[in-house]
C-alpha cells in the first residue's frame, strides 16, 4: 500500500521563510534550505514552497532557491505561488522542481492545466483549490480567497481530473486557520468521485485531524504549515502517532 | 564516467544532484561513443512512454542501450523503455527485459476490499519487497522508496527478472534485472537515505 503522505508548506518571501519555527539548533532561522533539510530528517514525505513575494526581484530570488532546494534536499518538493505560464512552468523545472502548484491561473485558463500536463507529464502538475462553502454549495475562488473563481467545486475537479492533473491539494477557506479539523465528509465525497490523489490542507489543530482526514476522509495526504512550524505537532511524533493507529505511514 | 543519458525527457537535475551528493563524476550526453566508454549508464525520465521511445530512435540511441556491456539503470520510464512493450501508447520498447509494462489496474481483491477507487497515478512512497541482487545490498525488505507513474512492469508467469516487487492495486515488479541490465520504477534520487543507498549500490556493482 502507497503510504499517506505527511506534507509541511513553508512560505518564502523575497527568498526567506516567513513563519517562525522552533527548531533551536537551525542557526540561519528562516533559511528555507536548512528547514526542508530539518523537516525531512524529521520525516516529511514531501515538501512544497509557496513563493508570497510580491515582487519580480522576490520571484527571481525564488528561482534561485528553488536550486538551492534542489541540490540539498532527497525527498520529493513541489513549488507554487503565482505560476500563470509554461515558460514559468519550464523555469521550475529546469532550476530542479519536482512539481509546480496551479492556482488561480488554472480557474482564468484551465488549458494550462493540459498543456503543463502534456508537456512535462501529470506528475509535474498539482492544482491547488481554495474552496469555500456558502451555505449551499462549494465555491472555487481565487487569488488567496479574495476573489470568486466563478466556478462550483466538483464541477472544477472533474475538469481538473480530465485535463491530466497529478494530484490535487484542497483547502477550505471555512476551516483554513480554525485548528479544528478538516471538512472530512467532503474530503471522503471527493475521494470517492475521483481517481488522482488528493492532498487536504487547512485546519489541522492536532494529529487526530490528520488522522481523520487520512482515514475517514480518505485523503492521500495532509499538508499543514503553522502547527510544524510552531511545533504544535512535531512530525516524527505525528508520524508515530498515525502509524500506532494502524495508518500506512512511512517511519 | 558515469553517463546519465540524455535524450530530453524531463528533469535531471535531481539525478545529477543525487549522484553528486555521493561525491561521483558524471556527464548529461546523448553521444553514442561517451555512452559505449561509460563505466556506468543511468537511463532516466519521465513523461510518455511512446514519445520517450521515439527520442530514443531519434537519437539512434535504441541499438545502443541493449548492448551496453557496463552496468545500466533504468529509472521509472527508462525501466519501462527496456521491457519489452508498453500498453502507454501501444509501442514496442527495448526488449532487454521480456516483461510487458501494463497500467496499474485493480486486483478483484482490492475491489472487493472497498479501500475505494485506486489512485492514479501512484504517487508517493510505497514498499519494495521481495529484494534481489546487490543493488539492494543493505536495503531491508519493506523499506519506502517514492513513486509517481501510472504504467508498472507485469510480474509475468514464471517470472524471472523481479528483483522487487510493490503493492498498488495488484502487485508489479517494481525493480527488474537481467545481466548487466538493472531497472527501477521507483526514484532513488528521491527517495531520502535508502534511495541514496540504493544509487550507491548501484555505482558500486
Amino acid at each position: 500500500m502507497v503510504a499517506k503522505r505527511i506534507i509541511p508548506c513553508l512560505d518564502v518571501r523575497d527568498g526567506s521563510t516567513v513563519k517562525g519555527i522552533n527548531f533551536n539548533d537551525i542557526t540561519r532561522v528562516g533559511d528555507p534550505v536548512s528547514m526542508g533539510i530539518r523537516y525531512s530528517e524529521q520525516g516529511a514525505d514531501e515538501l512544497v514552497y509557496l513563493d508570497i513575494s510580491a515582487t519580480r526581484e522576490g520571484r527571481s530570488t525564488f528561482l534561485n532557491l528553488v536550486t538551492q532546494i534542489a541540490s540539498n534536499i532527497n525527498i520529493p518538493f513541489t513549488v507554487g505561488g503565482g505560476i500563470s505560464t509554461i515558460e514559468h512552468a519550464a523555469d521550475l523545472l529546469k532550476a530542479g522542481a519536482d512539481k509546480i502548484s496551479v492556482n488561480s491561473a488554472a480557474v482564468k485558463s484551465p488549458s494550462l492545466i493540459s498543456e503543463i500536463a502534456s508537456k512535462y507529464g501529470s506528475q509535474y502538475i498539482v492544482v491547488a483549490i481554495d474552496a469555500k462553502f456558502d451555505g449551499e454549495k462549494w465555491e472555487v475562488m481565487t487569488h488567496g480567497g479574495t476573489k470568486s473563481g466563478g466556478r462550483e467545486l466538483f464541477d472544477w475537479v472533474n475538469e481538473v481530473q480530465m485535463r491530466g492533473v497529478g494530484e490535487i491539494l484542497l483547502t477550505s477557506m471555512n476551516h483554513d486557520g480554525t485548528k479544528e479539523g478538516y471538512p472530512v465528509e467532503l474530503f471522503r465525497e471527493l475521494s470517492s468521485i475521483l481517481t488522482v490523489p488528493i492532498i487536504a490542507s487547512g485546519g489541522a489543530g492536532s494529529a487526530s485531524h490528520i488522522a481523520d482526514v487520512l482515514t475517514e476522509g480518505r485523503a492521500d495526504a495532509a499538508l499543514a504549515a503553522s502547527v510544524f512550524h510552531y511545533g504544535t505537532i512535531k512530525i516524527a511524533d505525528l508520524k508515530r502517532e498515525l502509524f500506532n493507529q494502524g495508518i500506512d505511514i512511512r517511519l | 564516467m558515469i553517463a546519465v543519458i540524455d535524450y530530453d525527457t524531463g528533469n535531471l537535475c535531481s539525478l545529477g544532484n543525487a549522484i553528486s551528493r555521493l561525491g561521483a563524476d558524471y556527464i548529461i550526453t546523448d553521444d553514442i561513443n561517451t555512452i559505449r566508454a561509460a563505466s556506468k549508464v543511468i537511463l532516466p525520465g519521465v513523461g510518455e512512454a511512446s514519445t520517450a521511445m521515439q527520442k530514443l530512435r531519434d537519437k539512434g540511441l535504441d541499438r545502443v542501450v541493449g548492448e551496453l556491456t557496463a552496468p545500466v539503470l533504468g529509472i521509472c520510464i527508462g525501466l519501462q523503455l527496456m521491457c519489452s512493450w508498453s500498453e502507454e501508447g501501444d509501442t514496442g520498447c527495448l526488449g532487454i527485459f521480456p516483461n510487458r509494462v501494463l497500467r496499474l489496474r485493480p486486483s478483484a481483491q482490492f475491489i472487493e476490499s472497498g479501500k475505494g477507487n485506486l489512485k492514479i497515478p501512484h504517487m508517493g512512497w510505497n514498499r519494495i519487497d521481495s529484494l534481489k541482487t546487490n543493488l539492494f545490498k543493505n536495503i531491508e525488505s519493506g523499506t519506502y522508496q517514492y513513486f509517481v507513474h501510472s504504467y508498472a512492469p507485469e510480474i509475468a508467469e514464471n517470472e524471472r527478472y523481479a528483483i522487487a516487487v510493490t503493492e498498488h492495486g495488484d502487485s508489479f515488479a517494481s525493480a527488474l534485472n537481467l545481466r548487466n541490465f538493472y531497472g527501477t520504477q521507483f526514484h532513488p534520487e528521491k527517495s531520502g537515505a535508502q534511495g541514496e543507498l540504493i544509487i550507491k549500490n548501484f555505482l558500486e556493482l
